[in-house]
């Protein structure tokens, strides 16, 4: 049976795994062989949380320690990447990817367009996002979308230490580049993972509870959500349908579709902000491509259009609720058939 | 409490089972059952299998309901005599304490082992008696040591069982000791060897069942008796959409209906069985390994080597799934004149799980226990 570890565990498997397979994986990031060197300690502290703990002792010089400066060091993992190399760079918290967005938006993702498909850029930036930790407006973004938007980019955001190990695997052997988005809130939370290396292929979304009456789609945090809504629902007799998107780009439309046109309803639940949201984006879908299978309304359950609130009462009504999820989900059965 | 009255409690399919859930009754209250009677159907994380009634008797109560989801011993049902009055039923229903799970040490105990076999971790487990010549369960392509699930506890009551995943399947090591039929059936001789056993009643499924009758030819003195399951190793044809299909596919979308072929009810193929067998497909070298197994025995839909055909001087037991539609049920014309051969009609490549009391019955008279 295989052991229970961590996300957090999983990610620092995942990578240890990789850069022992596969020499040209490197990592970079702000604080990653800090504290290494003090009073005769080998290992560094692994970053901002610790995910990286352990591996400046195994790995040594493949742990590059940067500056400050998420331009700098993301641009250069890029650029390295198109070089042949594989590195994977830690930025902290998405919500300073701001400083960074050229190189991102209209380099990386652009390369493979604007040279013939022969340039590669094989780069992973791992990043946290999320609300929930108390770290405020500029700490706690879940901003899935802006890189869902690019086209180019391959957006990450899993929500199991299995499948965060699978994901990152796939990541970092992937030849485009990856945003890959880490929830803080789940670092924590662990799971059965296999010891032995093994990839997840990107755009395959995971069904995780079968349903027939509804089918809600979440990622992420939002997962364990919907899951806690659907347990509630099924006491009443509401057997809800859970899809985990896992990969927001590429997106598995096909397994969303499929499920609605056996339940003929659809909530979609986001911690990002809901304009132009991953939830806009999979209702808009249903909407055009499965309106006949649908027998009630499409529900949108996101945080309001506000920043994340630094008040501790304020931010959890912000974070969408399994209650809020439950309310979507009668809405939507409301006057049907199995209300 | 009262030893007029037999409780129905909910079964333990393997280790890894905590809990199932009541799919539904086959049988109405007042049905007189036979030992291995379906009475109601259980779904696990893992499957769903018929519980069958452990002792003969009158179906008095049903206490669990369809949807309800139950922890392993839970109470499901009773059985009782027309003598005992519906107040004792009620008391014993009202007293009735599930136990608890076993302890730390029981678990460890029945936890699985691992043993290196020429530098290859190989995971397997040992139940069941200390004295007598060990059951050795092999697997088929692709498969694992759970896929005797409903069948190692039935066995390990009458005999010592061993059951293991095969290099590169399951949780052993995904390497090969080389992919023909002699190079496997000697990894388990040796494999018998790390763990002193000398003799077996060697028990295969599929490929499983062509490596058995392999370790019976190349190690004779090792093999006491043969019991074969839907087996490679009779006839040549074997279903390539499913052997290929199974090597291909990579998603939960083109695996399920290949994973569908191996059940007469495709019901039985919920979504954590096609999980299960994806987490291990993902696994780095497995495909590979897969394919190049499949090249060895099964290229083209043709069987490279049927050592059971003529294998004489072992008592042989062959049992097939007149639906299987991995393996034709056909081929059981081609087993050796004194093979004891069964064939149930509405099973499928998996008979032994799904005609498990059956196959457990045919298995426990056929080593003699």
């Amino acid at each position: 049976m295989a052991r229970k570890i961590s996300m957090k565990q999983a990610i620092n498997e995942a990578l240890d795994q990789e850069m022992v397979r596969d020499p040209t994986v490197v990592l970079m990031g702000e604080d990653i062989v800090g504290g290494a060197g003090g009073d005769g300690e080998r290992d560094a502290w692994g970053g901002v949380l610790g995910v990286t703990k352990g591996l400046y002792a195994k790995h040594g010089d493949r742990l590059l320690d940067t500056p400050l400066s998420e331009s700098a060091y993301v641009g250069a993992a890029i650029g390295a990447a198109t070089c042949g190399m594989r590195p994977v760079a830690e930025l902290m918290f998405v919500d300073f990817m701001g400083v960074c967005f050229d190189q991102i938006f209209n380099q990386a993702a652009k390369f493979k367009y604007m040279f013939g498909g022969r340039a590669q850029t094989p780069v992973v930036i791992r990043t946290m996002v999320g609300a929930g930790f108390r770290a405020a407006a500029q700490h706690s973004q879940m901003l899935t979308p802006l890189f869902t938007h690019i086209p180019g980019l391959k957006v990450v955001c899993p929500s199991t230490p299995y499948d965060t190990k699978g994901l990152l695997i796939q990541s970092i052997r992937d030849n485009d580049p990856v945003i890959f988005c880490e929830h803080k809130n789940l670092y924590g939370f662990e799971g059965e993972v296999p010891e032995a290396s093994y990839a997840i292929p990107f755009g395959e979304a995971n069904i995780v509870r079968e349903g027939k009456h509804v089918s809600i789609v979440a990622y992420g945090l939002m997962v364990h959500r919907a899951l806690d809504a659907a347990a509630a629902l099924a006491r009443e007799g509401v057997e809800a349908e859970v899809i985990d998107l896992r990969t927001l780009s590429p997106l598995d439309i096909d397994t969303v579709l499929e499920s609605v046109a056996k339940t003929g309803r659809l909530v979609c639940v986001d911690e990002a902000s809901p304009r132009c949201s991953i939830a806009a984006d999979v209702s808009a879908q249903v909407a055009q491509r499965a309106f006949a299978a649908l027998e009630g309304p499409i529900e949108m359950v996101t945080p309001p259009h506000v920043p994340v609130p630094f008040s501790p009462a304020l931010e959890d009504l912000y974070i969408p609720s399994a209650a809020q999820v439950a309310a979507a989900v009668k809405r939507t059965m409301g006057g049907s058939k199995h209300g | 409490m009262s030893d007029r009255i037999t409780p129905l409690v909910m079964p333990k399919w393997g280790l890894e089972m905590r809990q199932g859930t009541v799919a539904g009754w086959l049988v109405d209250e007042g049905t007189r059952l036979e030992v291995g009677t379906p009475v109601l159907d259980v779904e696990t994380d893992k499957i769903s299998n018929a519980v069958e009634a452990p002792d003969p008797g009158l179906l008095r109560r049903k206490v669990a309901q369809q949807g309800q989801t139950l922890p392993v011993k839970a109470l499901l049902g009773v059985l009782a005599e027309p003598g005992v009055s519906d107040a004792e039923i009620d008391a014993f229903i009202a007293s009735y304490v599930v136990p608890a799970a076993g302890s730390d040490e029981a678990e460890a105990a029945e936890a699985y082992a691992f043993a290196e076999v020429d530098g290859l971790r190989v995971r397997y487990a040992r139940r069941g008696l200390e004295r007598g010549v060990p059951v050795l369960f092999l697997h088929g392509f692709g498969g694992d040591l759970g896929n005797w699930l409903f069948n190692i506890a039935a066995l390990a009551e009458v005999a010592p069982v061993i059951a293991l995943d095969l290099p590169g399947h399951g949780q052993s090591d995904a390497r090969l000791p080389g992919a023909s039929l002699a190079e496997l059936a000697g990894f388990v001789a040796r494999f018998l060897d790390r763990l002193n056993v000398e003799r077996v009643h060697a028990v295969g499924h599929s490929m499983g069942g062509a490596i058995a009758a392999q370790l019976a030819r190349d190690h004779a003195p090792r093999v006491a008796s043969l019991a074969v399951f839907g087996s490679a190793g009779l006839g040549e044809e074997v279903n390539v959409d499913y052997t290929r299909g199974f090597v291909d596919a990579a998603s939960r979308r083109e695996l399920e209906p290949v994973v569908e072929l191996l059940f007469a009810d495709r019901s039985l193929v919920n979504r954590a069985l096609v999980d299960g067998l994806l987490k291990y497909k993902r696994l780095d070298g497995v495909t590979e390994l897969l394919g190049t197994l499949h090249g060895a025995l099964f290229e083209g839909g043709r069987q490279a080597a049927m050592p059971l055909r003529d294998l004489a001087g072992k008592p042989l037991l062959v049992v097939w799934g007149a639906q299987d539609r991995v393996i034709p049920a056909g081929h059981v014309q081609h087993a050796p004149a004194h093979a004891t051969v069964h064939v149930f009609d509405d099973a499928g490549h998996m008979v032994m799980m799904e005609k498990a009391g059956e196959v457990n019955t045919l298995l426990r008279s056929h080593i003699g226990a």
